[in-house]
């Protein structure tokens, strides 16, 4: 059997034969220490810091970013956006945040709670961290954060708020262990920018099968 | 895919006369090396974090099957299931049988490095499963009939007419030569496919023993696409892939964006967990992972186990000379340049493989760029040194190198043929101090003249300096 024949031939490579319990020990002491290679001193500031260095690098990574007075500014901010380009429907997740949001001053747009189709042209959903090293936006699926919000529609807004801005990634993963207990949603995103591909002549084209843009709002809370 | 490496020298021939190639190749150097050592200089800890990952992947080599089973048991722990795979004919079987299972018409499929190595779209196409490429180099090579020539940028031997011409041919939309335009053709192509398709395949650039997860670093998003619409998501990879934690998945993925594309972070790092959860509103319903060996797990233990550490950045191509000069395809099979010029004889044989090792200035730029600090022009010297004791090198060479044992092994003698070669040298290239031609080595002075030799040899001048 294939399994046997592998880890024989590792075993055997390695000189020795089943790994000893000590062994397999130390190992999930190593795992269950979750402990931190070298973190780039560029992802630990002091929060302001870490705040506008994530502006900073998602803009580079050609995000779009409206920062906030309040969760309250979102409908009015995507309804202006979506204005601009004559859409009139957003399909959006259904967690707490965005099922409280009071939707009546966006007269001309529709929103829909539900997964994405193909033909969506926008969608809303909540990030749950944004990692200052990178400008990057950590997201996941759950009950009410279909994954394929992410990615189907054209254009794709995020809620992020200012408080859920972390240094580097390995905070987002402390943040995310201590939210779901260890055990890890099926998928988890980590977003830096809109969609692209250069595989073309080598010549970078926005928007290649994810969203062509990506809007971040920044919530001040 | 057909193997063509025996014939490299040929390839290598026409490549040098390819204009097209010429001139995407050009590309490629004013890109990657540009971008990957702008990006390095914005992260002071590079060198540091290189550091790191060479000692952490030696460690999970170290440790590699506790890693894998520990590995396995959380993906069986989320509901997704594993399997081990010895051979390339293994893999594919297995994946054929998951595909029958859930009588798949067709797959949608995101990059994958390791499915090319096992040749699985042949494999499915034979067994009436249609495999859809996805990413969108990888979906242009599959419409014209063609391989990658790149680990990273599979379609970096086109140029935009050859993209052009062919969307023309398979999409019959009119012409263009708009990259902009010719991207949303294919992103409108694909997008019913994504739906339409039964089974997703991804490949994984890491795999995350404490939590059973696998991750793929994307930059266009068809990997998620390809993964979360339909109902069974396959990852095919390999084991060498483990790493113990989410923090240490980090560190390589902070070493492989800047070593690859030179961004800061690639657009889209996805890490997959087991099938979608109960409550869950979309993704796959069912999670395999083929764990693929071929060959690996011999490497471990042998003078080759460094090249497990390789996390397919593809810095090594990107800087190496010799690609540069003749592309990937030249090479014959999946993995070319210096990476592929070790991998290729441990997986195809370096009966077929032996002129890649060959191929190779030793100028040390792959090893001096390779994030996890494999020593590639040293691995390559093992197989010469494997082909010469197995009688494989050619006939010129291995008299040559025995004619050259012979006097080496005789200091007198070798002096004097020293001595007198230096004299012959001399008197042949006159007063002009260089020589245009050298009897029966017309191949090396057809190109330059020869410098002749100056001053005494280093024996007679390594006595005189002892003297004083
Ligand atoms: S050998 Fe090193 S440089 Fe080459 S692809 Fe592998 S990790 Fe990257």
């Amino acid at each position: 059997m294939s399994r046997t024949e592998i880890l024989g031939n590792i075993r055997r490579g390695l000189k020795r034969g089943e790994a000893t319990q000590d062994q397999k020990q130390a190992v999930t002491n190593r795992i269950n220490k979750h402990a931190r290679n070298i973190v780039p001193q560029r992802a630990q500031l002091p929060h302001e810091q870490q705040i506008a260095l994530f502006v900073e690098m998602a803009t580079e990574a050609a995000a779009q970013i409206y920062q906030l007075e309040s969760i309250n500014d979102v409908p009015k901010t995507c309804a202006n956006w979506l204005q601009d380009q004559q859409i009139d429907t957003l399909v959006t997740a259904s967690d707490e945040e965005i099922t409280s949001l009071d939707w009546s001053s966006a007269t001309n747009l529709t929103c829909v709670q539900r997964v994405a189709e193909i033909g969506d042209a926008a969608s809303l959903t909540t990030s749950f961290a944004g990692i200052a090293e990178t400008g990057t936006l950590m997201l996941h699926s759950g009950a009410t954060s279909p994954t394929t919000l992410n990615f189907l529609p054209d254009n794709h807004f995020v809620i992020l708020k200012r408080s859920d801005i972390v240094g580097p990634y390995e905070d987002a993963w402390q943040k995310l262990r201590d939210k779901t207990k260890g055990d890890l949603p099926r998928t988890v995103n980590m977003i830096t920018g809109p969609s692209r591909s250069a595989d073309i002549e080598q010549t970078l084209q926005m928007g290649a099968h994810g969203p062509k843009d990506l809007v971040i709002l920044l919530i001040n809370d | 895919m057909q193997i063509t490496s025996p014939a490299f020298k040929e390839n290598a021939r026409i490549a040098l006369h390819d204009a097209g190639l010429q001139k995407a190749l050009g590309n490629l150097k004013e890109g990657f090396p540009v971008k990957r050592s702008t990006a390095v200089a914005r992260m002071p800890e590079f060198e540091q974090l290189r550091d790191e990952g060479t000692a952490l992947k030696n460690h999970i080599l170290e440790n590699l099957d506790i890693y894998l089973e520990q590995f396995e048991a959380n993906v069986i722990k989320n509901g997704g299931h594993v399997h081990w795979c010895r051979t390339p004919e293994d893999a594919c079987k297995k994946i054929l049988d998951i595909c029958e299972e859930v009588d798949a018409k067709t797959v949608t499929k995101g990059k994958s490095m390791v499915s090319e190595e096992i040749n699985l779209n042949d494999y499915l196409e034979k067994n009436g499963v249609e495999p859809i490429e996805t990413d969108l180099g990888e979906y242009i090579l599959q419409l014209r009939g063609d391989h990658p020539s790149h680990i990273i940028a599979p379609a970096i031997h086109l140029n935009l007419e050859d993209v052009s011409e062919i969307f023309h041919e398979k999409h019959k939309r009119p012409k263009s030569s708009d990259p902009k335009v010719l991207m949303q053709e294919a992103r409108e192509m694909l997008r019913e496919k994504f739906a339409g398709a039964d089974v997703g395949i991804t490949g994984a650039n890491f795999l995350v023993a404490e939590t059973g997860s696998t991750i793929i670093v994307t930059n266009e998003g068809n990997g998620d696409l390809t993964q979360t619409l339909p109902k069974t998501h396959i990852v095919v990879t390999s084991i060498e892939k483990v790493v113990p934690t989410l923090e240490d998945m980090t560190l390589f993925l902070r070493l492989l964006a800047r070593s690859a594309t030179g961004q800061e972070f690639t657009v889209y790092n996805t890490l997959s967990t087991g099938p979608r959860r109960a409550g869950d509103q979309d993704g796959p319903e069912n999670f395999h992972v083929v764990l693929v060996d071929n060959g690996r797990s011999e490497m471990v233990g042998s003078e080759f186990q460094e090249m497990l550490r390789c996390i397919r950045c593809s810095a090594c191509m990107n800087h190496c000379p010799v690609y540069g000069a003749i592309g990937g395809h030249s090479y014959g099979w999946v993995y070319p340049g210096p990476m592929g010029s070790v991998l290729t004889p441990k997986m195809i044989g370096i009966e077929e493989a032996g002129l890649l090792p060959n191929a190779s200035t030793f100028c040390g730029k792959c090893e001096s760029v390779c994030p996890v600090r494999i020593p590639l022009p040293k691995l390559m010297r093992h197989w010469r040194e494997d082909e010469f004791s197995k009688h494989l090198s050619p006939k010129a060479v291995r008299w040559g190198i025995g004619g050259w044992a012979f006097f080496a092994k005789r200091p007198t003698l070798y002096r004097l043929l020293s001595i007198s070669s230096n004299l012959f040298l001399r008197v042949m290239a006159g007063k002009k101090g260089h020589i245009k031609k050298i009897p029966l080595a017309g191949g090396w002075t057809d190109g330059r003249d020869m410098p002749a030799p100056r001053g005494k040899t280093f024996m007679s001048q390594y006595k005189s300096r002892k003297q004083r």
